[in-house]
């Protein structure tokens, strides 16, 4: 491995202290590869903290387009001390590891399997630059340019993306380009460049963007037509109303009296987030709210409320590793069974499982539209990993013929033409009924209560009066699983088993796939995209005798939730758990699906 | 508690409104609180209020939280939307509808129990964003639907139906209210219903948030001796602190000016009268007006009337710069930047 060249796939890890502006030199670096025509993949390790604890970040150069870490680390920027012992045993054999040798480290020089590659990274900025805090950032800058060098990067591609950072602002321009000369220089005269592992320009064949979920997110609610989003700051959402703040600034001012189409409102919990997002909702507007675990919980109340008055709502859970606080900055999969079920009584809620920026931004509109449709909340449970990190994605595309589903509402002319309004009657048999807005007709007046009702919109204790209107909710929820988004499904000819997975898993089941497609071993693979399940899950269900079912939780979420709603086959359904908090990669996996298979081969 | 459908019977005497509406048009389903519950006084006022000012019911959004008094909006505007909500979460459900749609007229009722404990962290907020609403708290003192506990009004040294007495300082609506920016505190009481509509009228107009706390006593658990939030202890030791009238901007040339009164213009085009009755009041001094209260509460007094109102402060709406139009009206295109700028805004991530 140590000799052979590693064109085009390879990792890089670069480990920084939080605070120190590492995150621009790093995404400059991921940038100059993407825009090499490279498919390359960012991963972001930080902590809960502002200033000061140890920070990762992982880049991927992945030829194959992988949209998973490898779990391996090929090359380590080791740029913070604290961390030097972690970031050497990390690296995997045939790698190389570079580090500040301002203070030269014997220790670091000990395993014979790896290349040490010091640069006093410190020392040559200090006499560069001027003031303490140019000198922490430049040193940041100048590690790019040592990467630069070693893995054969484009400069003129470097130097482009420099000008198109800071614009007019020459100074900075020219203190970044001498940082990137530094590091570059120094790796030039110092060691054989490039290394084994280096980058080659491709041409790529599909245009492509590099976004996070969280942005995609927010694009698609101003594009679904979303006027009010109220929330309370919380790690991983926070950046999904910031950049729906931004997208709004720009695209939602009234271009005649500049006056905002939107309204934001940061809330005083998570409770009032979801209850005045419900309230616009109820009102007309298109409204949302976003959270992640903790606010799922203090949301539950609300949820079913929503549920049992049947009033429309799109909630982002961006799930982070729980329980209780938990890992803030760490993602996971384990909201999937208190979302599905939220809050107390017989409540079922719509799940939506974006697997990346591309699905977020798609499957933000199509929530929406089955809000509305449903009068019911519809949750989109994306995480960490996909809404916080930056993904390569094809381009977002839009039809402008798209009109929004406001589903079944009574409009002042139905109503003026109408002996009666009657809010929860099955006219259909879909089980969804006509709601109307307030103030729109004295005709369609109704009290919207969480309280036992009938058909008719009153407070009821009724045994049958109550009944119908529960079983017809769920009748409504089986009318759900015939329109939210179908599974994806991928098969081959006599598979030996399949995998069932969600969201953000798909990158590293898809290349988990690829690697055991090699060895002889197929699996077909369904990608669940929503709950209520919808006949092709049931259908996929019954065809294999192995299935394994990936997710990132501790107790089998997803595969709890197919046994308790299809209640076929525990004894085939086999969990393949990872749990770390790290987006999974599939070396994660794949050991136990092959273990697995082959003692499946053997009996 | 009745379970009788209510019949509907037109007075003769009974005359319309300028819309053409008779109170009777303005009334909800029977009320199914205990026979003299003052909260039933407070929705007759607030039926009259509404029928006064000529507001059409379905203009009318009505929205509660939980307890004896969040049940009252069945009881009052039949024809009005409402949403009978969870408990204490009523603030953050008014501040989204309104957020939505700004023209209709929202009303919350709410208890003491629902805003001064559970929802008190919601009712602040609702405050502070100064949501365009009248937000009514019927107040006794006790959690009546689940027989009789202290709420955190209750005064100490007040003491419960069974005898013992309460040791927690309360909490007092107006003076929070007042304290973090209200634009609009009142004081009623149930059982003083020619004072109580002018101020539910006034309320109702107001642009902004207006509270108005009135003392409600429950009749069941809260009407004894030695509670101070009972009928008799009420009528003894309230006092006007001013009395107010809302003149709409109609009658405002005919409208006799009370001898010694002064004047609030309000946005609508209406004014606010106000005649105080001790001449260092003024309602529109924010920091006199809770020194004043809170000496009278020493004095266990307890002061009613218009106690603050600033009509300039900004609302919700006004605070968020939004649309004239309300937000849920506007078309799609308005809202939808289209194909060309998906394609624009995605140029920075390439």
């Amino acid at each position: 491995m140590a000799t052979k060249s590693r064109v085009n796939d390879f990792v890089i890890r670069i480990a920084t202290v939080n605070g120190t502006g590492s995150a621009s030199a790093n995404a400059l670096l991921m940038k100059a590869i993407f825009r090499m025509g490279v498919p390359v993949l960012g991963k972001n390790y930080f902590p809960s903290n502002i200033q000061g604890l140890p920070t990762w970040y992982e880049i991927r150069v992945t030829e194959d387009g992988y949209l998973a870490r490898s779990g391996l680390t090929d090359i380590v920027v080791a740029m913070n001390a604290q961390t030097y012992e972690e970031d050497l045993a990390e690296l995997t054999p045939g790698g190389a590891f570079i580090y500040d040798s301002t203070w030269p480290r014997k220790e670091l020089h000990q395993r014979s399997d790896i290349q040490v590659l010091p640069i006093p990274l410190s020392r040559m900025c200090n006499e560069a630059f001027v003031g303490s805090r140019a000198r922490i950032l430049m040193k940041n800058i100048a590690y790019v340019g040592a990467i630069v060098a070693l893995l054969d990067l484009d400069m003129d591609v470097v130097h482009g993306l420099l000008r198109e950072t800071f614009g007019d602002k020459h100074d900075l321009i020219d203190s970044n380009a001498r940082a990137i000369e530094l590091g570059h220089d120094y790796a030039v005269s110092h060691f054989e460049c490039p290394l084994d592992f280096r980058v080659e320009a491709r041409k790529p064949v599909t245009e492509r963007i590099m976004i996070d979920g969280n942005t995609a997110a927010a694009l698609g609610c101003v594009y679904a037509g979303a006027t009010v989003g109220s929330w309370y700051p919380i790690t991983p959402s926070t950046s999904l109303l910031d950049a729906f703040s931004n997208f709004c600034k720009r695209l939602r001012k009234d271009s005649r009296t500049g006056k905002s189409n939107y309204c934001i409102i940061q809330a005083e919990d998570e409770l009032a987030a979801i209850g005045t997002a419900l309230g616009a909702s109820w009102n007309g507007a298109r409204a949302f709210t976003a959270t992640s675990g903790p606010g799922l919980s203090l949301m539950s109340e609300f949820l079913g409320l929503a549920y049992f008055t049947e009033i429309p709502l799109v909630l982002f859970d961006v799930q982070r590793a729980g329980p209780s606080t938990g890992m803030p900055t760490r993602t996971q999969q384990a909201d999937i069974l208190s979302a599905a079920y939220a809050s107390h009584g017989d409540t079922k809620q719509v799940l939506l499982f974006p697997a990346d920026p591309k699905e977020c931004f798609s499957l933000t509109i199509e929530a929406f539209d089955l809000a509305d449709r449903l009068q019911t909340p519809v949750i989109l449970l994306s995480d960490l990993d996909i809404g916080m990190n930056d993904w390569p994605c094809e381009k977002l595309t839009w039809d402008d013929d798209y009109r929004p589903d406001y589903g079944k509402i009574r409009r002042a002319e139905e109503l003026e033409g109408m002996e009666m309004f009657h809010r929860y009657v099955d006219y259909d048999g879909d089980g969804i009924c006509y709601r109307t807005l307030p103030g729109v007709h004295s005709k369609g007046s109704y009290l919207v209560r969480g309280s036992g009702h009938n058909q008719y919109g009153g407070y009821t204790e009724k045994d049958d009066e109550y009944r119908e209107v529960v079983d017809r909710l769920r009748k409504k929820f089986r009318t759900a699983a015939s329109l939210v988004p179908k599974p994806v499904i991928d098969t081959y000819e006599r598979p030996h088993g399949a995998i069932i997975s969600i969201g953000s898993c798909d990158g590293a089941v898809r290349e988990t796939r690829d690697r055991l497609e090699k060895e002889g071993l197929r699996l077909d693979y369904m990608r669940i995209r929503a709950f209520p399940f919808d006949v092709n899950v049931t259908d996929f269900l019954s065809k294999y005798s192995r299935i394994f079912v990936v997710e990132q939780n501790r107790d089998a979420q997803l595969r709890s939730l197919l046994l308790t709603e299809i209640t076929e086959g525990s004894e085939k359904l086999v969990p393949i758990l990872y749990y770390g908090g790290r987006p999974l990669s599939s070396l994660d996996i794949i050991e136990r699906i092959r273990t697995q298979l082959r003692e499946d081969k053997a009996a | 508690m009745s379970f009788i459908k209510k019949p509907r019977i037109i007075h003769p005497e009974s005359r319309p409104n300028s819309i053409g509406l008779s109170i009777n048009d303005y009334e909800g389903a029977m009320s199914t609180l205990c026979a003299g519950c003052g909260h039933d006084s407070v929705s007759a006022g607030i039926m009259q209020a509404f029928f006064e000012l000529d507001i059409a019911p379905h203009n009318v959004a009505k929205l509660s939280g939980i307890g004896c008094s969040s049940k009252t909006p069945t009881y009052f505007l039949r024809g009005a939307h409402g949403f009978n909500s969870v408990h204490g979460r009523m603030p953050s459900i008014a501040t989204g509808a309104n957020a939505a749609n700004g023209e209709l007229h929202y009303i919350g009722v709410s208890g003491d129990g629902d805003s001064l404990s559970i929802g008190l962290g919601q009712l602040c907020h609702a405050i502070r964003r100064n949501v365009n609403m009248l937000y009514v708290i019927e107040n006794n003192g006790v959690y009546g639907l689940t027989k009789g506990q202290f709420s955190a009004s209750a005064d100490v040294g007040s003491t419960a139906k069974r005898g013992e007495a309460n040791h927690l300082r309360p909490i007092d609506p107006i003076l929070t209210a007042i304290d973090i920016g209200g634009s609009f505190v009142a004081r009623g009481f149930s059982g003083d219903k020619d004072n109580l509509v002018p101020l539910i009228k006034a309320g109702i107009m107001h642009r902004g948030f207006a509270l108005i706390d009135v003392i409600s006593p429950c009749v069941t658990f809260n009407d004894h001796e030695g509670s101070t939030k009972s009928y008799l202890h009420t009528r003894q030791a309230s006092h006007a602190a001013i009395y107010a009238d809302y003149i709409p901007v109609r009658d405002e040339i005919t409208a006799v000016l009370d001898k010694g009164a002064n004047v609030v213009p309000l946005h609508d085009g209406g004014q606010v009268q106000f005649r105080q009755v001790d001449d260092k009041y003024d309602p529109t001094d924010r920091s006199k007006a809770a020194g004043y209260i809170r000496e009278c509460q020493e004095r266990s007094e307890i002061v009613t009337g218009l106690l603050y109102i600033d009509d300039d402060a900004p609302d919700l709406h006004m605070l968020s710069d939004t649309s004239e139009t309300p937000l849920r009206d506007l078309e799609f295109k308005t809202l939808n930047p289209g194909a060309k700028a998906l394609e624009e805004i995605q140029n920075a991530w390439s």
